[in-house]
């Protein structure tokens, strides 16, 4: 068995909307206490891989436990999850949207109401703590709906695409949250298709392409499939230390491009030296998550990444 | 099953609160008394309906010949009132000690009489719960002047005689058993009219978490069940407080317009008026529920307002249907037509709360109330695994038979 407490898994979760498969035969494992990043454009199975495995739906095929459970709503008061879409009452006021939020999940109302008003002083929200959610803007909507999610104080957290209509300022914020409830002990779950914030706070990612899970593992996993990358400037356009870089070189003018070979780079340093190329600038880079994201999940994934798009679409 | 409640406890109490301290709650408390009309109409129209299908009889202790002549007079004058609405004449043979016999027909409780005509054609005296301004006994002066014209024709010189001497008694066993019967058809056409008014409201109550998108929140904290569970008792719990706060107002016009009693109140049914009420409360809850039940499952199949405005005239036509099939066993409590009311689940509650005006036992109430209760329980149950395939779309997708080949 698996020597680390898993605070979520899913093995070979199979959903099909209508005749179509929304996710094939997906598995995960989240350590307990992890910050989890689930990376896919829009539309490939991020969600209903979520929902599955909170017990939202049943799927098709496969099993999943949270916490422990296969039944994940047997362990609800100790998940907090905030959906893609959101969606609260807009006649409850704020601290009242938090205190229901809670009390779904087990909180008793008073606590529920006292902890919204420290919640939402806590987040600049004070002044908005008697008003009702339908005078508030969308991001602080949004804020509030996060805050009735962590207001019982789960063990596991599942946010999906949480920064998405956020600025820039309250998706700092929203990190800053994250890491808080991670250093707390909570295990954080959530979807995203910005992979910079993933790159920037989660030990664990998996990424999504198509319903089916082409990585899972450690970000520095992923970014370790692929070599670092030199970037070369030289004042020669040729010469004899041209044979000591490698053959799939990208070359445009006196720019090289290539994978830093697996010799490292002293023999090349030392040719270019030698022989006179003239080093105008030369990087040794890591290749980022984004590039390791190229590398497994493919162009075209990518691709729809930043526009957002579906696959097909 | 600890949590299922305490899940389904937070979401009625928050609909409960949301609507009940909404300002348009204040129309749904005055809506029905607002227009004082609208009780009063449906209360004129009630009576009217049910005066016309319970049978008014009047016993003629007459001679057969007299008898005959009266029928006949009924018989002529029938074309005057289609539809049969005169009043009935039972004849019974004359007995030695005319005031025993008299008492005995006023004490009936089986076929109710509305009074007894004896005397025959020569000196008629009415003894019974109506007046002379009562249209029944109008009919009885209308027969028994026809009868003797008649008779005049045959020879008799003398055309008229006494008029016809009534005497009103405030009540007689066999008047109560008469009202009975009509506070019977009254209780259920209330409760019809209650049910079908404030049960329709479910149709449209899933849409609210589907539109503003809660139900993503309420789905992944709490199972089905809780949610529809929650939503129907709310839904009750607002309706109940609409109802009582009719009833009193009711209760104290009643007391008002009665000159500081009680005495408009009609003659008690079988379990007496505070049981009745109680009854009626309880049988209000249980047809609230099975057919809210019901309203919900198909409700939230609707994602749109519009859909649910289509559903909702169809829905209230299987109510016409449900409501005449529970009147069938009225005066008959125990006959096969009501007992079969009473079984089947959706009619139960109507042929109950009839049950209560006309007979005294309880107990049948009580099994009433957990059978219809065991199905409240089975068809939210169903609902909400039909919401969780369909509507959520859980599980292996939800397919009708004769389509199932056909997917494959």
């Amino acid at each position: 068995m698996n020597a680390t407490v898993l605070a979520a898994e899913a093995n070979d979760l199979v959903k099909t909307f209508d005749g179509k498969t929304a996710v094939d035969g997906a598995s995960l494992s989240v350590p307990a206490g992890a910050i989890y990043g689930f990376l896919g454009p829009n539309g490939a199975g991020k969600t209903t891989t979520l929902r599955m495995m909170l017990g939202i739906i049943d799927p098709d095929e496969g099993r999943r436990t949270l916490l422990g459970n296969p039944h994940p709503l047997k362990v609800a008061h100790d998940v907090g999850y905030l959906p893609e879409e959101r969606g609260l009452y807009p006649a409850m006021t704020a601290r009242e949207a938090i205190a229901f939020m809670g009390a779904l999940r087990g909180l008793p109302l008073p606590t529920g109401r006292e902890r919204a008003t420290q919640l939402l002083e806590g987040h600049g929200l004070a002044d908005w703590t008697h008003q009702p959610i339908r005078s508030l803007s969308k991001g602080m909507a949004q804020t509030v709906q996060l805050l009735g999610t962590i207001v019982h104080r789960p063990r596991l957290v599942v946010l999906d695409e949480p920064f998405s209509g956020l600025d820039a300022i309250n998706q700092g914020k929203l990190e800053e949250l994250i890491r808080r409830l991670a250093s707390e002990g909570t295990t954080v779950i959530f979807s995203t298709h910005v992979i910079a914030h993933a790159e920037r706070l989660c030990e664990k990612v998996a990424i999504i392409a198509h319903g089916r899970i082409a990585f899972e593992g450690g970000v520095d996993e992923a970014r370790n499939r692929l070599r670092p990358i030199v970037h070369l400037r030289t004042r020669e356009p040729d010469g004899p230390w041209r044979a000591d870089l490698p053959a799939a070189a990208h070359r445009s003018g006196c720019e090289f491009r290539f994978e830093l070979p697996d010799s490292g780079p002293e023999r090349m340093l030392r040719s270019l030296i030698d022989h006179g190329a003239g080093i105008d600038t030369l990087s040794i880079e890591r290749p980022g998550l984004h590039d390791a994201f190229v590398a497994i999940a493919g162009e075209a994934v990518a691709a729809q990444m930043k526009t957002g798009g579906a696959p097909g679409q | 099953m600890r949590e299922l409640l305490r899940a389904a406890w937070v979401i009625g109490r928050r609909d409960y609160i949301a609507t009940v301290l909404s300002k348009t709650f204040l129309f749904f408390l005055i809506g029905p008394l607002f227009p004082v009309a609208i009780g009063v109409l449906f209360a004129g129209v009630g009576s009217n309906i049910a005066d016309r299908e319970v049978d008014r009889i009047v016993a003629v202790v007459a001679s057969e010949e007299d008898m005959a002549a009266l029928e006949a007079a009924r018989e002529r004058l029938a074309p005057l009132a289609p539809g049969g609405g005169f009043v009935m004449l039972e004849r019974v043979a004359p007995a030695p000690d005319a005031a025993a016999q008299r008492e005995a027909l006023l004490g009936r409780t089986e076929r109710p009489i509305l009074g007894v005509l004896e005397g025959g054609l020569e000196a008629p005296r009415f003894t019974g719960t109506l007046d002379e301004r009562s249209a029944s006994v109008r009919q009885l002066v209308a027969f028994i002047d026809d009868a003797r014209r008649a008779e005049a024709v045959g020879g008799l010189p003398d055309a008229t005689g006494p008029a016809l001497a009534v005497e009103t008694r405030r009540r007689s066993a066999s008047s109560v058993s008469f009202a009975r019967q009509i506070t019977a058809r009254m209780g259920q056409l209330l409760l019809f009219f209650i049910t079908i008014l404030l049960a329709g409201m479910l149709l449209s109550q899933m849409l609210e978490e589907k539109s503003n998108k809660a139900i993503e929140v309420l789905a992944s904290a709490v199972p089905v069940d809780s949610i529809f569970i929650g939503k129907l008792f709310a839904m009750l719990a607002i309706s109940l407080t609409g109802i009582i706060v009719w009833i009193a107002t009711i209760l104290a016009a009643l007391y008002i317009w009665g000159g500081g009693d009680f005495s408009l109140v009609p003659p008690p049914p079988a379990v007496g008026w505070p049981v009745f009420l109680l009854l009626g409360l309880v049988y209000f809850a249980t047809s609230y529920l099975l057919l809210g039940a019901a309203f919900l499952g198909i409700g939230a199949q609707a994602s749109t307002v519009r859909q649910v405005q289509t559903l909702s005239m169809p829905i209230t036509m299987v109510q016409v249907v449900i409501f005449l099939g529970a009147q069938l066993g009225v005066g008959e409590p125990e006959g096969a037509k009501a007992i079969a009311a009473a079984i089947f689940p959706f009619t139960s509650p109507f042929a109950m709360i009839a049950r209560a005006a006309e007979v005294e036992a309880l107990w049948p109430h009580l099994l009433a109330v957990l059978w219809q209760a065991l199905w409240v329980a089975l068809i939210l149950k169903f609902a909400a695994s039909i919401f969780r395939k369909s509507v959520l779309k859980s599980g292996k997708p939800f397919r009708w038979p004769w389509r199932r080949r056909a997917a494959r």
